[in-house]
């Protein structure tokens, strides 16, 4: 198995708060890696150091045996890392399809003295990134809405769009935060049989951040406990379930373990 | 309902279109094409604003200083080297632009509102320079003879051919927008102004898109002041002050921000209803303000806001299931 993403004592200090604390990981070929933790642990902020919207204050992270630490989020878009956030952030005022458009790489980086002259090459460049896209929003289960504004989905929707959104920049890997928050167990459902389509058949790797423990354990094939911006747990679901110092961290000590 | 609007929408835009070519042949009086001139200049002025606060999301607090740019390099380069009116159309675009980008560069790679605090700074500081640096500008006394246009040694400085000239250049002008704010590139300008940090996570770089936009934005009012340098004949510093920034402001807000119509209904509407309130000048400004409040209560988006514009319009550009037609005929 190869090394998608390493990261190597990584550490985020926000003044005298320590977020993230000498946390070394890395992420294999073909696993859908999960991250979990009691609120305030890290998660987010982690996340936000892999895809680049915080520079980590010690540590470096490799993506395919590249170093990206010094990235910006748009470079390591390029590079193949996308992203989805815990509150939504779709462009409210853009329709479905051009949400996913406005994300294609060829869409957002089309030349403007090409955009003014027009013509036929544009026209058909066009019609392949729509395309694309559509075929995109068939996968997410959103084709039939693609014309709706983004403000007007459902929220369960919303998610699917961004995920769609994220998959729409042509990444390697995608990096869902929390991407089953505010679902009902139905949409979790599909949710999880999309994120396995994404692997599986769209050869993406996943990582991803949540909450739910029913859908985290039927989907990962690896679990990192991340708790007071400590790595405290690194294994399969069933040893995970297992492990006292996870339980520890979620439900605390009991009184008669204390001494 | 939707039908009918769009069946009355094609003739309604030919007898616009109509109405638009032989309007100096229909109204004779030069008032009225005076007014319908400096009509032209504010749509191209409020045009050109849209694109960087309305579209791309950024305030900028001094558009009229490179309105004054334009028009004062418009204006020097006419009169002391002789440039013809075309040439220094274009030189005027040229300095404007690099004005932008040069305040751009510091200005917008900051997030938030620094533009409109850098912008409306640089607005007085050109003010001044205008008033101050004699030997250039001439001071408060301002340029006079400014030559008018002339092609192949035919003077265009009437009225009329100035109207036409004004004309075609807002033609031009918002025929390259709409071609621009309709493409990937304006949509990737649109998600800087919804959401910086979405737009940096599907591999948007702010800057670049802020700092074209405000290049474009800059240069093509230094444009619109070439041509009213040329058409005035004469240019001096109190045209070129924070008030002018606010009305230009003014037009493209209550036109609508993020919106080509809108910026056209703004700058016409605004720049009319001075001219017919002339009778009550004592009260306009109460008028303008009642006028400002009104709207913003009841129509927060303006005449023509960003909700009408074309959904999808990559998709019907690039012949999906739409009919082209539909679109061309708005």
């Amino acid at each position: 198995m190869s090394e998608i993403m390493r990261a190597d004592n990584v550490s985020m200090i926000f003044g005298g708060l320590t977020a993230v604390d000498n946390i070394s990981l890395t992420m294999e070929d073909n696993e859908i890696l999960s991250l979990i933790g009691p609120n305030g642990a890290g998660k987010t902020t982690f996340f936000n150091m892999l895809t680049g919207v915080y520079q980590p204050t010690f540590g470096t992270i490799t993506f395919y045996g590249e170093n990206i630490t010094k990235l910006k989020p748009y470079e390591r878009v390029a590079k193949g890392i996308s992203r989805t956030f815990q509150n939504i952030r779709l462009f409210s005022s853009m329709t479905t399809l051009e949400n996913l458009l406005v994300a294609h790489p060829k869409c957002n980086s089309e030349n403007i003295g090409r955009v003014l002259l027009g013509g036929k090459k544009l026209k058909k460049a066009r019609q392949e990134i729509v395309e694309e896209c559509e075929e995109i929003l068939e996968i997410v289960g959103l084709k039939d809405k693609e014309d709706e504004l983004a403000t007007n989905l459902s929220y369960g929707k919303q998610r699917l769009l961004e995920i769609g959104r994220a998959l729409a920049t042509n990444p390697k890997l995608v990096l869902l935060d929390e991407p089953g928050a505010g679902m009902n167990s139905m949409e979790k459902e599909e949710l999880s049989t999309l994120i396995r389509y994404i692997t599986q058949k769209m050869d993406k790797k996943v990582l991803l951040i949540e909450h739910d423990m029913r859908f985290v354990m039927g989907i990962s094939d690896r679990i990192l406990v991340l708790d007071h911006g400590e790595l405290i747990a690194n294994g399969k679901p069933e040893e995970i379930q297992q492990n006292q110092m996870v339980i520890e961290a979620y439900l605390g000590k009991g009184m008669t373990d204390e001494e | 309902m939707m039908q009918k609007i769009k069946k009355i929408k094609k003739p309604l835009a030919v007898i616009g279109i109509l109405f638009l070519l032989l309007f100096p042949v229909i109204i004779t009086s030069s008032y009225y094409l005076h007014v319908m001139i400096l009509a032209g200049i504010y749509v191209v002025l409020s045009l050109s604003l849209n694109l960087i606060t309305g579209y791309t999301g950024q305030l900028c607090l001094g558009h009229a200083a490179f309105f004054g740019i334009g028009a004062y390099a418009g204006a020097l380069l006419m009169v002391n080297v002789h440039m013809n009116f075309f040439f220094a159309l274009i030189c005027s675009f040229i300095i404007s632009g690099i004005f932008g980008l040069l305040l751009g560069i510091p200005a917008l790679r900051l997030r938030g509102d620094y533009l409109a605090i850098v912008t409306l700074g640089f607005g007085e500081i050109v003010h001044l320079v205008f008033v101050n640096w004699t030997e250039l500008t001439n001071g408060p006394m301002g340029i006079r003879s400014i030559p008018g246009p002339s092609l192949f040694g035919i003077e265009l400085d009437g009225n009329q051919e100035f109207y036409y000239l004004i004309l075609i250049i807002t033609a031009l002008v918002l025929f390259l927008l709409n071609r621009l704010v309709n493409s990937g590139f304006g949509m990737a300008m649109q998600t800087i102004k919804a959401d910086e940090i979405a737009a940096e996570s599907i591999g948007i770089y702010p800057v670049k898109y802020k700092l074209i936009a405000f290049i474009l934005s800059s240069g093509l009012a230094g444009l619109a002041g070439c041509f009213y340098a040329s058409y005035i004949s004469y240019i001096s510093p109190t045209t070129f002050v924070y008030n002018t920034s606010v009305t230009i402001l003014a037009m493209v807000v209550l036109g609508g921000l993020g919106s080509l119509t809108g910026s056209v209904i703004g700058g016409v509407v605004l720049t009319l209803l001075p001219e017919v309130l002339r009778s009550i000048s004592d009260y306009r400004m109460i008028f303008f303000g009642a006028l400002m409040i009104i709207m913003m209560i009841f129509k927060p988006e303006g005449f023509w806001g960003v909700s009408k514009r074309v959904k999808n319009i990559y998709k019907i550009k690039a012949g999906g299931a739409q009919n082209e037609r539909d679109y061309e005929s708005r």
